[in-house]
């Protein structure tokens, strides 16, 4: 049968019926679980979601499902979670647990899961209900609960488990001084705001009488005392929350590199200085109000600045936690005694003992036997591989076969893993062209406000000497360079934390810019539009046995392995109970062997399961690009299972997405061209290719590039690296996070080919967004700027303009943040 | 006119008491999270129960 026809069509059996109460996937077919959750039974996917819901409802927190977000698809628990009992280690509770008088223990938990602050109650009011538990704190903004516990009633061990039975997940957190600083910080600026902004609100109080007074009721001397008032309120504002001004125009001067806070700085002290001597001599205009307003309102469009910024700091955190916490390392010269210690305090040539469903500690080499792993976290190959002696591991890929030694050669920050870490930190400091150019226009600006000043001064000096200073004042609080360098950072986060909470991962800051501007996209095919996943595509009978006796044998043997056909086989329905057998045995490379009462079963390759069935003869062997399992018993062949690589299930919308935007599709392969063909006659595409040969794909993006296109490639990221590095933009497919994504300027890491979709719109939308701010920005400050210098403007007229400019640019990111939540 | 005297130095006195009071409740933690605290409302401690462990 031909892959491509049948992988165009649905897949039965996972045709949806309804979704899972809980979690919100599609509930399989041939599944029925129910939960009594609200009074109405639901449906549950699976029969973890169903565990789920029981704890929940049964300790009495029905009220989670009532003010919950609802759930969307994909939030489940990810697979092979590292156990629990590690962490009840007392010396790796060193790393993260603090002790608290006798008994009391402390820790930070980094939670798994958390959607929305019903979650973070749920948890919060569960953990403070188990025996021994003193206090829990949830930080719904961080994801982080704070627990303290007796450790003569609890372990750590026991309080992750209880949150795992809530169906999230939790890790100890190194509580690092890093996190620690943050929250100071944090509190900082927000002490920093409320002193400018009361001192703002007061100091306007005072002035309001004097604007107001136009018949004289003011007497001097009252106008003296609420004068000196302001003054009083005014220093803490200018000593205490102007710090951040100051502290940075300084550091601009230093470096002679005038930055946009120096005009401000020299503002705010001039504008100071003079009410100061104009308080003490008793006569001529103050500008309190003025100064103590700016500082409010920059503070404030810098706390919102920033609490984006945190925000989408959150989202991209949970990409750098996959590592283990835990190693077990072999003493020297011993082949099974050891420690258990902190992973990141291995070194290169330690030996480590991995025990089978953990996690690789660090990069290393594999020291004897064979193992098989799981690689897909970093490469985005499912496939397990198989790794002989002195094959290189990945730090991140889970051992899935018997327990293996290996000898670490890369640890902590220098393992690739970590390599992603950074380069997703590199992302951040990439800045699209249309920004790094207005950040040389704000720059510019900023030499021309304090020449204008000063050219102001000196004008004014010869014309009106009274009004010299307060003009130049003016002219320095008026321009807003500041609307300029906040129009695209609040953008940006605000788009990399919208991108990354879709399961999309930006490496290029840059890429925003490009993204928005498609007008081709080339697509790869396979690993791409399809899934890189296996699915039973064709049972062949070879003996008397029925399809659902096949089935059901080749599941109970399949059940404990997690190879993806086995995860294929799994998936599909078949009824009646499963199949007795004993002493089941994997056997690396080959296949799985058992007993059924007497007699021998084996599935695997054809020389394994051929092996106890007679020999392959007479049956199919596997055409090239075919994977097929045998399945045989002492007695004779049973069948012939056929897996295939199925078209990925949005590929359709995302064709259909392209079209609507007007985007030209082309789908080039290096795969056959007959299957490339039948792929693109199921999506309905014109413009297809097969057989390509990297290098030709890479001339093909150049040449759809010079007919004047802008081209978007979307790939595996594997071996395609030379076209994505090609295209003006790139999208990797990677599960986990995709090593690959070193190539790609966006890696898909939610699988989810829409992705692409979601991504060009928050691309556009951003960079609309960011023009908006900078068309603003420039047009207010042409304007201000001569009408400041010809004293058109006062101060006070003048602070209220700079901060409204940037308030206007903050709002109009706001805006954005919103839309793309 | 004479009142000011008196009022405008007491409400700088106020200015800073109320600072204070802020100051108090900034350490305290109380504007760490300002989501999550707004379901204690729901919370109901007869109803919560005892989870099984």
């Amino acid at each position: 049968m031909n892959p491509a026809v049948t992988a165009a069509g649905p897949s039965p059996s996972f045709e949806a019926r309804a979704a899972c109460f809980h979690c919100g996937l599609p509930v399989p077919g041939g599944i029925d679980l129910r939960a009594t959750v609200l009074g109405r039974s639901r449906e549950m996917c699976c029969s973890g979601c169903q565990a789920v819901a029981g704890t929940i409802v049964a300790a009495g927190f029905e009220s989670y499902y009532e003010t919950r977000d609802p759930p969307h698809a994909g939030d489940a628990l990810p697979a092979g979670l590292p156990s629990i009992s590690i962490y009840d280690d007392p010396l790796a509770q060193r790393q993260f647990v603090a002790r608290v008088g006798g008994h009391g223990r402390e820790t930070l938990l980094a939670l798994d899961g958390i959607r929305c602050a019903a979650c973070a109650w749920l948890n919060e009011r569960y953990l403070r209900g188990l025996p021994g538990v003193a206090s829990v704190s949830v930080n719904y903004a961080t994801r982080r609960a704070q627990v303290r516990w007796d450790d003569r009633l609890a372990t750590l061990g026991g309080i992750i488990g209880a949150v795992r039975r809530l169906g999230y997940d939790a890790y100890p957190f190194d509580a690092g001084k890093q996190r620690l600083n943050d929250r100071k910080e944090q509190r900082a600026a927000i002490w920093r705001l409320f002193v400018a902004g009361f001192g703002a609100m007061q100091v306007m109080m005072y002035a309001v009488p004097r604007y107001i007074d136009d018949t004289g009721t003011l007497t001097a001397e009252a106008d003296q005392v609420m004068r000196w008032a302001s003054l009083v309120l005014t220093l803490p504002v200018l000593l205490f929350a102007c710090g951040p001004f100051f502290s940075s125009a300084l550091k601009d001067l230093r470096a002679r590199r005038p930055g946009m806070d120096v005009p401000v700085s020299l503002g705010i002290l001039a504008g100071f200085a003079a009410s100061v001597w104009a308080t003490v001599a008793g006569g001529g205009a103050v500008y309190f109000d003025s100064i103590t307003m700016l500082v409010f309102l920059l503070l404030g469009a810098r706390h919102l600045e920033s609490s984006a910024r945190r925000k989408a700091a959150v989202q991209l955190d949970r990409l750098a936690r996959w590592m283990p916490a835990f190693a077990f390392r072999l003493r020297p010269g011993s082949g099974s005694d050891g420690e258990r210690m902190v992973a990141h305090d291995l070194c290169a040539g330690d030996r480590v003992l991995v025990a089978p469903g953990e996690t690789v500690p660090a990069d290393g080499i594999l020291l004897a036997g064979s193992a098989n792993v799981d690689e897909s976290l970093l490469t985005g190959e499912s496939r397990p591989v198989d790794k002989t002696a002195g094959a290189a591991l990945i730090g991140g890929s889970i051992n899935l076969s018997q327990p293996l030694a290996m000898r670490v050669t890369a640890a902590g920050l220098e393992t690739q893993a970590a390599a992603i870490g950074r380069l997703i930190e590199r992302a951040a400091a990439g800045r699209p062209r249309l920004v790094e150019a207005a950040d040389r226009v704000a720059q510019v600006l900023t030499g021309v406000v304090l020449a204008t000043a000063f050219a102001t001064l000196g004008g004014w000096l010869l014309v009106n000497p009274s009004q010299a200073a307060w003009a130049a004042i003016a002219v320095l609080m008026v321009t807003c360079p500041c609307a300029l360098g906040l129009a695209a950072p609040i953008v940006l986060t605000s788009a990399t934390g919208a991108l990354a909470r879709r399961g999309i991962v930006l490496t290029r800051g840059a890429a925003i810019e490009s993204l928005a501007k498609v007008t081709d996209v080339v697509l790869d095919k396979t690993g791409t539009l399809t899934e890189g996943k296996y699915r039973l595509a064709h049972i062949e009978l070879l003996g008397d046995a029925s399809r659902d006796e096949c089935l059901k044998l080749a599941q109970a043997l399949e059940s404990g392995s997690r190879h993806p056909m086995a995860n294929a086989l799994m998936a599909v329905p078949c009824g009646g109970a499963p199949a007795g057998l004993q002493g089941v045995t994997h056997c690396a490379g080959n296949g799985i062997e058992a007993s059924i009462g007497a007699k021998r079963i084996r599935i695997g390759s054809l020389r394994f399961a051929g092996g106890i069935a007679g020999g392959p003869a007479g049956i199919a062997e596997p055409q090239p690009g075919e994977s097929v399992v045998y399945l045989a018993t002492e007695s004779g062949w049973l069948a012939r299972l056929q897996f295939e690589d199925a078209l990925r299930s949005d590929a359709a919308q995302l064709v259909e997405g392209l079209r609507a935007r007007g985007i030209k599709i082309h789908l080039v392969s290096g795969d056959d061209p007959a299957v490339v063909l039948e792929v693109a006659r199921a999506l309905g595409l014109e413009r297809a290719r097969g057989g390509v040969l990297p290098r030709d794909k890479q001339e093909y993006v150049a040449s759809q590039q010079s007919a004047g296109a802008r081209v978007a490639m979307v790939g595996d990221g594997l071996n395609d690296a030379p076209e994505l590095a090609q295209a003006d933009v790139s999208f990797a497919m990677g599960e986990g996070a995709a090593l690959a994504q070193r190539y790609a300027d966006l890696v898909l890491s939610s699988g989810k080919l829409t992705g692409a979709l979601d991504a060009m719109t928050i691309a556009t939308g951003a960079m609309r967004a960011i023009k908006q701010n900078f068309a603003w920005a420039l047009a207010y400050n042409a304007l201000a700027l001569p009408a400041a210098a010809f004293g058109l403007i006062g101060p006070w007229e003048a602070a209220i303009g700079m901060a409204a400019s940037s308030f206007a640019v903050v709002l109009n990111s706001s805006r954005f943040m919103a839309a793309v939540r | 006119m004479e009142s000011l005297y008196l009022l405008v130095p007491v409400s700088v006195v106020l200015v800073l008491a109320a600072g204070w009071v802020f100051w108090r409740a900034l350490e305290s933690g109380q504007f760490d999270d300002l989501e999550r605290p707004g379901l204690d409302l729901l919370d109901d401690d007869d109803k919560g129960g005892k989870p099984p462990v």
